[in-house]
């Protein structure tokens, strides 16, 4: 197994409610490890701690509790200077939910410049980022568009371009497809796929779809504040029950095989995240049920 | 509401439109100087032709540069008249019941509206016409840097300028989804009062301003992950340069004030006092 890239261990963050005046906790006793070039699930519902834990990874919230350890270094220690956070920043990057409230800049170029321009990148270096962060999300002819006239796919490529060319070691997407149509959200999911099979990039993508979770390697759940469960698709998804209890419902693939289990149908076979190796599975037992 | 364009940059490719923004500020503030330089006939006939050869070298069409004009229609009216009846001379042209028109007078009047047209469409044309406001901003920020070493937040101001102009089409295009959210449950912003009017845009604002906020915070975490932290140590995709060309046409400004004092001295029809 590769090198442990995120290493959080009784992670907690508490925060005031100035409504009632009291101290809600938003994560408790969160321990994790993510390896590098994993690309990671993350699901819960609304208010479950999910954004929470990325705007720690982040150093945009300061962990009340724990340890967090990112690329080795430990990012809870008090006395973190100015550089080491920039530094941690730059190996993070983060792509949120709306693609409007992210670019800042009227061109599209000038945007994906922003990240590097703040790390103080030489302008020839700075240049040759941006043309292959465009590259890389296939939006180089729009370089000099401006941002408010692209569809809300291609905005969100921008802004992942924007956060490529501060060459992170680990992107994570807070519900970055949560606001898009199908075409944009394909656009979206595709771009995050390559980025780590062919970059080798630490993904991390939090989303309350469960096709989307369900093409990552491996699935973290999270409730109330604390992990829940954490597996590979199959595994995951195997436990309908469970996610029910916190609200959350598995693929519709997932869940016919489930249903048809429950009516007395033997379906053998773990893989049930993938519509393709299910469909394989219902035509097996297709199969069999001719045959007797 | 997609075809809006900030401010009234027209683009085109023109000798005026590839100048560095830094020289044509530099270049407008001179040429307000020189419109109010202006003393004599032959000088405010030189300014009418620069203002012509202005807006051909823009290749901006003359209608669009016009446009800008009209809104000012009124206030060139008021002077013209104020000019016209109320400055005093020795040659008396018409005498009617407490009006006086003297000759003085109408070419004040004439003159003050050659100014206030050669202003207006002069940094139009080498300005706001030719100049993205992103360009505008970097030059602003580019200008006002000496007064970094005096503790002026130039960057700041720089940034949240051209963070507004970002955010207006997404602004506008959010007013209209709220104004048509509005309409759909009854709302009515066009009859009734002034009063009434201005009531019914409470409706609009304040959901508007809440969704502002949010925005704002939004943007301000997007911009902290990616590393932002003021301008020290900075860099930038595209700087500004100040070739030749540029320079040439500073120097032709300076040369084309010079010249129009030197007309003043010209005693051709009339030279005001």
């Amino acid at each position: 197994m590769s090198n442990i890239y995120i290493h959080a261990e009784n992670l907690s963050y508490i925060y005031h409610d100035s409504n009632d005046n009291k101290e809600h906790p938003a994560l408790q006793n969160f321990s994790l490890d993510v390896h590098e070039g994993e690309y990671v699930a993350v699901l819960g519902h609304n208010g479950s701690g999910k954004s929470t834990f990325a705007k720690l990874l982040n150093l945009i919230l300061e962990p009340t509790g724990g340890t967090l350890i990112i690329d080795g270094k430990e990012v809870t220690k008090p006395d973190l200077t100015d550089e080491e956070i920039l530094e941690l920043r730059k190996n993070v990057g983060m792509v949120f939910q709306n693609p409007d409230n992210q670019l800042v800049s009227t061109i599209v170029e000038q945007d994906v410049a922003f990240g590097p321009e703040n790390l103080g990148v030489e302008r020839e270096e700075l240049r040759k980022r941006v043309d292959d962060a465009l590259m890389t999300v296939n939006m180089t002819q729009y370089a000099h568009h401006e941002p408010h006239r692209l569809s809300g796919g291609q905005k969100q490529r921008v802004a992942i371009a924007g956060v490529l060319a501060m060459m992170p070691k680990c992107v994570i997407f807070d519900e970055s497809t949560a606001m898009l149509d199908p075409g944009g959200r394909r656009e979206v999911l595709d771009t995050v796929r390559m980025l780590n099979r062919d970059y080798g990039m630490t993904v991390l993508n939090i989303t309350h779809y469960m096709n989307e979770a369900a093409e990552a390697d491996r699935i973290i759940v999270i409730n109330d504040g604390r992990l829940l469960m954490d597996g590979t698709p199959d595994e995951v998804f195997a436990k309908r029950d469970v996610l029910q209890t916190v609200g959350l419902e598995v693929p519709q693939c997932a869940e016919l095989i489930h249903r048809l289990r429950e009516e007395g149908i033997a379906l053998v076979g773990d893989t049930i995240s993938d519509p393709e190796a299910c469909v394989a599975l219902l035509e097996q037992a297709y199969r069999k049920i001719k045959k007797a | 509401m997609k075809g809006i364009s900030f401010g009234q940059y027209y683009p085109a490719d023109s000798v005026i439109h590839r100048l560095d923004p830094r020289i044509k500020i530099i270049m407008t503030i001179l040429y307000i100087i020189c419109t109010f330089l202006c003393k004599s006939v032959t000088s405010f006939a030189v300014l009418v032709l620069s203002v012509i050869a202005l807006i051909m070298f823009s290749r901006i069409p003359v209608r669009v540069v016009l446009r800008s004009v009209r809104p000012l229609l009124i206030i060139i009216a008021f002077t013209f008249v104020i000019n016209i009846f109320w400055s005093t001379g020795e040659q008396l042209l018409v005498e009617f019941w407490i009006f006086r028109i003297y000759a003085e007078g109408v070419w004040n009047a004439v003159f003050m509206f050659l100014r206030i047209f050669a202003l207006v469409t002069g940094t139009g044309v080498l300005l706001t016409y030719t100049t993205t406001p992103m360009d505008l901003t970097d030059a602003l920020e580019s200008l006002l840097s000496p007064l970094k070493k005096l503790h002026v937040p130039v960057h700041v101001f720089a940034m949240m300028m051209s963070i507004t102009l970002r955010f207006i089409p997404t602004l506008t295009e959010e007013t209209e989804k709220i104004m048509n959210a509005q309409k759909a449950r009854g709302a009515d912003f066009t009859s009734g009062s002034l009063i009434r009017r201005a009531k019914s845009l409470i409706p609009i604002l304040i959901p508007l301003f809440v969704s502002a906020i949010n925005r704002a915070l939004e943007l301000a975490n997007a911009m902290e992950c990616r590393c932002y932290h003021g301008g020290d140590g900075r860099t930038r995709l595209n700087v500004l340069k100040c070739h030749t060309k540029d320079m040439v046409a500073a120097i032709l400004m300076i040369v084309f004030g010079v010249g129009l004092v030197f007309l003043n001295f010209v005693p051709f029809i009339y030279v005001m006092k």
